[in-house]
C-alpha cells in the first residue's frame, strides 16, 4: 500500500464535556491514508463523541482536529460543512437515509448537493448500488428494504463522493452475523479500491478484525494498542 | 474429536484409499495438524474389525495404500447415531487464560497488563482468520468462522473481566 503512512486526519488532546459529563478527556488519534482503523471501547467511553469531533460534526472544547493539515475549528461553519460533504462519508447504525426518497435518490443526494445534475448523479448512484449488490432496491424507499439492504445503500451513499475518510459508527450493529460480514466486506473493499481511510467504531471484535489497526477508548482517552498487520 | 467417526463420515460419499481419506481429513478438518498415516491405518483396522467398514477391492501392487475401504450398513447406522447425539457442552473452565488471570490476581501482580497483551494477540489472530476467509472456499470459511466466534467469546470474557478488575482483585484475595 503506497502512502499508507501519510496522515490524513489527526486529533490531538481532545476534550469535550456535555454539562457535567466529560466525554473526552485528552483523546488523541492519527488516521493514515487508506487504512481501516477500528475504534473499540466500552459503552459510554466516548467513541461516538470522538468520531463526531474527528468528523467536524462537533467542535471539541479543547484540542485540535486537522484534516490534511487544515484545522477544522478554524474553518467557517459553511466551509466545514462543505469539507464534510466532499471529503468525508458517513455510515451509522440507523436512520441515515431520507425516508421520503428512493434508495437511488438517497445515494445520489450527496452528489446533487455538490451541484451535479440529477441524471449524472443517479447514474453514478446506480453504479454504487450495483457494486454493493443492491441495485434491485434502487426504486424502493428505505422503509421498504431489509436492514442489511438498507446498510448497503448507506455504504453506497457514503462512498458515492469518493471520500478520503469514511466514518462508520456501529455500521452493522443491528444486523445478523452473515449480513454484518457482507456489509463490512463490501465497505472495506470499496474503501480499499478508492484509497479511503475508514474510522470504524464498534464494540464487537469480529467487526474490528476487518481493520488494519485498532485503538481502544477508555474514560475519554485513547489507548493505542497498535497491533497492526 | 473422534477420528473414527470422522473417517466413517467421509466414507459415506464413496469408497476411498487410506491415503485419500487422510488427505480429505486434513483438508477439511485439520489443515494445521495433519493426521499421521499410521493413525489412519490403525483406525481403519479397528473399523474393519467392528464391521463398520469393509474392504472394497485392492489395486495391483502392495502396501496398505492400495486397499479401498467402503462404509457398511452398520457403519451408516453408527454415523447416524453419532450425528444425532449432542456433544456435551464444555464450559472451558480449565482454560489456561482463566487460570493465569486468577493467579495474577491472587499473587497481587494485577491482571490489567496480561489482559491487554492477550487482547492484542487475540485480535491479531482474528485479523489473520478474517483475511484468510475472504478468498477462501466455503469449507475453509466455516473453519475460520468457528475459530473466530470462539476467540470472540474469549475476548468478551476478557473485556468483562477487565471492567470488573478492581472488584475481582478484592474478592480473589479474600
Ligand atoms: N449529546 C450529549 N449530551 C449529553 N451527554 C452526552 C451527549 N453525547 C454523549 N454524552 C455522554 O458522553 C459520554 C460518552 O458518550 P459516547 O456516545 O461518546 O459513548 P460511546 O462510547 O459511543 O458509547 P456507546 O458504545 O454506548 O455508543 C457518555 O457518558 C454520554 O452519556
Ligand atoms: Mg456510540
Amino acid at each position: 500500500m503506497t502512502g499508507a503512512t501519510e496522515t490524513v486526519l489527526e486529533a490531538v488532546e481532545l476534550h469535550k464535556s456535555f454539562g457535567e459529563t466529560t466525554a473526552l478527556h485528552g483523546a488523541s488519534v492519527t488516521v493514515r491514508a487508506g487504512e481501516v482503523l477500528a475504534v473499540l471501547g466500552p459503552s459510554g467511553s466516548g467513541k461516538s463523541t470522538l468520531l463526531h469531533c474527528m468528523a467536524g460534526i462537533l467542535l471539541p472544547d479543547a484540542g485540535t482536529v486537522s484534516y490534511r493539515g487544515i484545522d477544522l475549528a478554524a474553518l467557517a461553519g459553511h466551509r466545514r460543512s462543505a469539507l464534510r460533504r466532499d471529503e468525508f462519508g458517513f455510515v451509522f447504525q440507523f436512520g441515515q437515509l431520507v425516508p421520503e426518497l428512493s434508495c437511488v435518490e438517497n445515494v445520489a443526494l450527496p452528489l446533487r448537493l455538490a451541484g451535479q445534475r440529477r441524471k449524472a448523479a443517479e447514474r453514478i448512484a446506480r453504479e454504487w448500488l450495483a457494486r454493493l449488490d443492491v441495485d434491485t432496491v434502487a426504486g424502493k424507499r428505505p422503509g421498504e428494504v431489509s436492514g442489511g439492504q438498507g446498510q448497503r445503500v448507506a455504504v453506497a451513499r457514503a462512498m458515492v463522493t469518493r471520500p478520503k475518510v469514511v466514518f462508520a459508527d456501529e455500521p452493522t450493529g443491528a444486523l445478523d452475523s452473515l449480513n454484518s460480514e457482507r456489509v463490512l466486506e463490501l465497505l472495506v473493499a470499496a474503501a480499499r479500491d478508492t484509497n479511503a481511510a475508514v474510522v470504524l467504531v464498534t464494540h464487537e471484535t469480529r467487526v474490528a478484525a476487518f481493520s488494519d489497526r485498532d485503538i481502544t477508548v477508555r474514560d475519554g482517552k485513547v489507548r493505542q494498542t497498535e497491533f497492526s498487520r | 474429536m473422534s477420528i473414527a467417526n470422522t473417517l466413517l463420515g467421509l466414507l459415506e460419499s464413496g469408497p476411498r484409499h487410506g491415503y485419500d481419506l487422510k488427505r480429505a481429513y486434513d483438508e477439511r478438518f485439520s489443515a494445521e495438524r495433519p493426521l499421521h498415516y499410521g493413525q489412519v491405518y490403525s483406525t481403519l483396522q479397528r473399523l474393519l474389525r467392528n464391521g463398520l467398514v469393509s474392504e472394497a477391492g485392492v489395486e495391483a501392487g502392495d502396501g496398505p495404500e492400495r486397499k479401498r475401504y467402503a462404509i457398511t450398513d452398520a457403519g451408516i447406522t453408527d454415523i447416524e447415531k453419532w450425528l444425532a447425539s449432542p456433544e456435551s457442552p464444555s464450559s472451558y473452565l480449565q482454560n489456561t487464560l482463566y487460570t493465569k488471570v486468577v493467579l495474577a490476581l491472587l499473587s497481587g501482580r494485577g491482571a490489567a497488563e496480561l489482559l491487554d497483551t492477550q487482547r492484542a494477540a487475540h485480535l491479531a489472530k482474528m485479523r489473520e482468520l478474517t483475511k484468510r476467509k475472504t478468498g477462501g472456499d466455503l469449507a475453509d470459511a466455516l473453519i475460520c468462522d468457528h475459530a473466530l466466534f470462539h476467540l470472540e467469546a474469549d475476548l468478551r470474557w476478557l473485556e468483562l473481566t477487565a471492567a470488573r478488575l478492581d472488584e475481582l482483585t478484592e474478592r480473589v484475595r479474600i
